[in-house]
């Protein structure tokens, strides 16, 4: 399969790369590629211009800052899934990481490009949301409830570029999902966090965006154990249904995950995916 | 079009290539490194594996203009002289292939993932197998091989 023509250009900075963007009509960026690249052989994108900023060094770097860490939009997921420092603060982050595709998606994937994308079946959306994470972009700082606006929607402007995503560390946190056992998107995913601002569960790939689930949090404040979710159920309303499962199986494994997730918080552990 | 240079197997290639040529067309059309193979053209099934400055990745899912610059290895660059690559000889000895569609990719992951010390058991191999399809084996031959050549390979002499 081969994509329209596009003309490609790959910028030195931030700045180079917004000015191309106001200079040149119909653009997009390019970050790993991992979704982009398909979506435009499939034909469903056809920009006439990529700018390419996956080789831009200021969007590169892990930070462990005071309470937090600070990922650059252009780590790739693979160097999330293995960072020291990462793993230390945010084991379950960590972990999320090393699910995402398979080992050569994580090895061009990234933080940023997922993030813009925002993918209902997506991982890192549920992990932003979930650790009530803060988005720094070219223009702005976005917290996480803010950032998720619909499918494939974000709070992102034209031309506007995501430079990093600053994780606050919980004091537990798991990650549990069922994946589509080809494409290994999530089924369903949930990301628990027990954090300094209260307990935080963000649900993706069960409906067409991430979302909080307020009934579960206010069970796990009671008590933070898998048992105090074992009579939340949530609403199929509005929940997807396709082929790979329906709005109510959705709605069931969504509790089954939320309690996987807070028994792996709890053990220190995500359990990642059903093996 | 884009002026793209690149080391493919060790040798400095230059060449003028349309923007929307994917990796995987400019190694098998205009360098006839026909080695690496297209499956399913979706970005799952892992036959157009290569290794970008050293890591894995689906050669169907970048453009070669992305890869200037890089150092690209295909399935023909692994042996040595006239000697097969460890995992290559594990392949040969477990019989690991039927039809050998998938080989080339499933040697270009094996590899990478004995260089990362992701081969240390049978389960881990299965799951860093996940991107890589096999329509004939079940995979069992497979994960023989890549743990025979695990075990005989330091990761770092790989």
């Amino acid at each position: 399969m081969i994509p329209y023509q596009f003309g490609y250009h790959r910028p030195g900075s931030i700045a180079q790369a917004q000015a191309l963007f106001s200079s040149l009509h119909d653009a997009r960026f390019l970050a790993g590629g991992q979704t982009l690249i398909p979506v435009m052989k499939q034909r469903l994108a056809n920009p006439a211009h990529l700018i390419d900023l996956s080789r831009l060094e200021e969007l590169s770097l892990v930070a462990a800052e005071d309470g937090a860490i600070v990922i650059g939009a252009g780590v790739r997921h693979f160097q999330v899934e293995d960072s020291p420092d990462i793993r230390r603060t945010i084991q379950a982050l960590a972990r999320l990481a090393g699910t995402i595709g398979d080992p050569a998606v994580r090895h061009l994937g990234t933080l940023g490009g997922s993030l813009a994308n925002n993918d209902p079946a997506a991982d890192y959306p549920a992990a932003v949301l979930g650790l009530g994470a803060t988005i720094v972009t070219t223009n702005n700082v976005i917290a996480a409830d803010k950032f998720f606006s619909g499918m494939f929607q974000t709070a992102l402007q034209e031309g506007e570029i995501i430079k990093t995503v600053s994780f606050p560390a919980p004091l537990r946190a798991g990650y549990a999902k069922f994946p589509n056992p080809a494409s290994r998107y999530a089924i369903v995913g949930v990301f628990v966090a027990q954090t300094h601002a209260g307990v935080r569960v963000a649900v993706t790939g069960a409906a067409p965006c991430v979302f909080r689930t307020t009934e579960m949090e206010r069970a796990l404040s009671i008590r933070f154990e898998p048992d105090s979710l074992s009579d939340v159920r949530l609403s199929s309303d509005g929940l997807n249904s396709d082929l790979h499962a329906s709005a109510e199986y959705r709605a069931h494994l969504v509790t089954v995950m939320a309690k996987r997730a807070v028994t792996a918080a709890l053990d220190g552990q995500s359990s990642p995916i059903r093996e | 079009m884009t002026v793209v240079n690149m080391t493919v197997n060790g040798s400095p290639v230059a060449a003028e290539v349309e923007n929307r040529m994917l990796l995987v067309y400019f190694l098998r059309e205009t360098l006839r490194f026909t080695g690496t193979h297209i499956g399913c053209d979706t970005s799952q099934c892992g036959a157009c594996v290569i290794h970008l400055d050293g890591r894995a990745v689906k050669s169907c899912t970048m453009f070669a203009c992305q890869a200037d610059g890089a150092s690209v290895t295909t399935i023909e660059g692994v042996a040595q002289d006239r000697t097969l690559h460890p995992v290559q000889e594990a392949f040969r000895e477990h019989h690991a292939l039927q039809c050998g569609f998938c080989t080339p990719g499933m040697i270009m992951t094996a590899i990478d993932m004995i260089r990362r010390k992701k081969a240390q058991d049978r389960k881990m191999i299965r799951r860093e197998l996940e991107g890589n399809f096999c329509r004939c084996t079940g995979y069992h031959n497979i994960v023989d091989a890549i743990e025979t050549a695990a075990e005989h390979c330091a990761s770092d002499r790989i």
